[in-house]
């Protein structure tokens, strides 16, 4: 489970920053999306899998048994940190969206303004 | 006391509220930023005040002990940021009113600079590595939305790097901070301070790989070489208060983790992670330096001298490779006077330079807003037109160059000074040429946009603009320089104590209150 898990972790990681090297904005967008499950996949992976047991307190126990159950806080760091993916996926969506509005490409090729301010200067 | 340890974070936040809450009106944002700013900073002295007389200090959020809960702690390296943070905190607020305009003062230009500062100081402050994800998170989101607001087209298309790279650092800091909670089993950073020295060998490999993931996602975030690209794409592209405030703050904070995961908690493989970071130094100094040189808009050339001073920066960090496998207070006395000579060089560097690019980028906007363009070569004649401007940029710049008596060169004294006592003439050499090159830009801009006649005479920009042009807010930055320029003394002998505390941090942990009340003394010592 663990090894299709890591093999998992590793095609998706591969496949975002396949994307993230495209031109294409949008291809960029998927490729941050992409990134931040991985991420999350890895640190649900990294503490250790657990199959078929819940992190709660059995009735008349008092604690939860360290070696069978499932580590709760990789769990919490993982919503955590899918809230602020959500919240960053969506702010960048927007963002795309304004640049291609206002500059009428989605080619990073051809968003080059900022890095030829100072070579236009030159000439 | 321990709600003046969370105040720098809470401050803000109420700010930022009020903020929102009054978004119609600018003029109650305007005072409820001013108030705001004033009182961060005087947390922040009451911070400095409190480390200073009785050491670290820590809370523990939600009432949890420490390696369950979130750990809030203060010592002087982050009470002194959080101060510097209070003082730029405040010129920003009070170079905002007459240069931010009324759109983006209306569209949340306020209550995104508090929840910035409120990311900054989070991050500061915070003792658990996951939360310190959460509040460099907070601190991107607000940054973002700073750079992109307005949505002038050079800004989007500076967004679009600026967001993707740090996106990227951010998913490398994370899948690090996954992989070390696997390993190791817990987040608070004193607590990993005790358990990875505890780890077997072939765990302690695999610590090493996390150091340098660590190091490439915040030499992401500072800007270090090779991986500052976005910095000089998109720092010049927003208005000129949010260009300071980032350029005084955002790459400061990953300069601030690196110092404090880099002596806590990396320091099982010193001499190959250590010197990787004094590799990083190396090449940010040069490039910084040549690029400076290269530019020809004043705040793009600005942007590659914060490469310079980061470069600056972490030598202290990378002089660390003196202890080679040695605990610092198991080296020799002569290593360990380098390394804290170093170390204390960094610390003073890092408050130094916080001052002076804030205060050269809010000159840098007043400038533009006075002569109408930031070109380089149609600048001119501001000697005479602008005298006082004059003086407070060239206080701020030759400090940058490290000219006496300005805070610059003592810290540069003790980094180049350190260097050579360590024997490490190489970095020693590349610091002193980055000086001569950074010292060659100035003046270049000295004699360019302050002395040569103005090109255009004194045309340029309409009398509106120039009634916005006030450079006044970078006074109190300009006297601060100065004066830790005249009183160094106990700046030093403050930064000197704070990275006595980074070396040696059984004092940290034991304060943030990790340690079984059973465990073995020993083990404490990492």
């Amino acid at each position: 489970m663990t090894l299709l898990m890591a093999m998992t972790i590793g095609v998706l990681y591969a496949c975002s920053l396949y994307l993230l090297q495209r031109r294409n904005v949008v291809k960029l967008v998927f490729g941050l999306l992409i990134l931040s499950h991985a991420a999350n996949l890895l640190i649900f992976t990294a503490s250790g899998l657990v199959r078929g047991r819940t992190t709660i307190i059995e009735a008349g126990e008092t604690v939860l048994p360290v070696d069978t159950a499932p580590d709760p806080l990789p769990q919490a760091l993982i919503l955590t940190a899918i809230v602020i993916s959500f919240g960053v996926t969506a702010f960048t969506i927007v963002l795309v969206h304004r640049v291609n509005a206002v500059v009428g490409t989605d080619d990073l090729d051809d968003m080059r303004a900022t890095d030829s301010a100072g070579k236009a200067a030159d000439a | 006391m321990s709600a003046l340890i969370v105040s720098p974070v809470l401050v803000p936040f109420v700010a930022a509220i009020l903020c929102l809450l009054t978004r119609r009106s600018r003029r109650i944002q305007r005072v409820t930023n001013l108030v705001g700013a004033v009182a961060l900073a005087l947390c922040g002295g009451g911070l400095v005040a409190l480390v200073t007389t009785s050491g670290v200090q820590s809370v523990q959020i939600g009432g949890w002990d420490a390696p369950v809960g979130v750990s809030f702690v203060v010592d002087r390296l982050s009470a002194g940021m959080v101060l510097i943070t209070g003082i730029v905190a405040l010129a920003i607020a009070l170079y905002s009113v007459p240069m931010i305009d009324k759109r983006r003062e209306l569209f949340g230009y306020y209550a995104m600079v508090n929840t910035l500062l409120m990311g900054v100081c989070g991050a500061f402050l915070t003792g658990d590595i996951f939360n310190l994800y959460v509040w460099f998170e907070v601190m991107l989101m607000s940054s973002f939305v700073l750079l992109a607001l307005g949505g002038e087209r050079p800004q989007l298309e500076g967004s679009i790097k600026y967001v993707t790279l740090n996106l990227l650092s951010s998913a490398i800091f994370l899948s690090a901070i996954g992989i070390l909670y696997g390993l190791v089993g817990t987040l608070n950073m004193a607590d990993l301070a005790v358990r990875v020295v505890q780890l077997d060998d072939s765990a302690k490999g695999m610590v090493s790989t996390l150091a340098v993931m660590f190091l490439v996602a915040f030499g992401i975030k500072a800007g270090v070489f090779p991986l500052f690209f976005w910095l000089p794409a998109s720092y010049h592209t927003p208005p000129a208060p949010i260009s300071a405030l980032f350029a005084a703050l955002l790459t400061k904070v990953g300069l601030y983790v690196i110092l404090r995961v880099f002596t806590l908690i990396f320091v099982l493989d010193v001499p190959t992670t250590h010197t990787l970071i004094l590799a990083a130094a190396g090449s940010s100094l040069i490039v910084g330096g040549l690029g400076a040189i290269a530019q020809n808009v004043l705040r793009r050339q600005l942007s590659f001298l914060i490469i310079s001073s980061i470069g600056f920066a972490l030598i202290g960090p990378g002089l660390m490779i003196g202890l080679g496998d040695r605990a610092y207070v198991d080296a020799s006395a002569e290593v360990q006077a380098v390394v804290l000579l170093g170390l204390a060089g960094s610390i003073f560097y890092l408050f130094h330079t916080v001052l002076v690019k804030a205060s050269l980028f809010i000159l840098a906007g007043s400038i533009e807003r006075w002569k109408g363009t930031d070109e380089i070569g149609r600048l001119g004649g501001l000697a005479l037109e602008r005298p006082w401007l004059s003086v407070m940029w060239a206080i701020a710049a030759f400090s940058l160059a490290g000219v006496p008596p300005l805070s610059g060169v003592f810290p540069k004294l003790a980094l180049i000074g350190a260097s050579f006592r360590g024997e490490h003439y190489g970095i020693a050499i590349v610091a002193l040429v980055c000086s001569v090159l950074v010292l060659y830009a100035i003046a270049r801009v000295w004699l360019e946009v302050f002395w040569k006649p103005s090109p255009d005479g004194e045309g340029g920009a309409s009398e509106r603009s120039r009634a916005t042009a006030s450079p006044a807010p970078a006074i109190v930055l300009s006297i601060l320089i100065v004066a830790m320029g005249l009183g160094a003394g106990p700046v030093f002998s403050y930064c000197r104590e704070a990275a006595l505390g980074l070396l040696d941090p059984s004092d940290y942990i034991e304060r943030v209150g990790v340690l079984d009340p059973g465990l073995d003394e020993t083990e404490a010592q990492p």
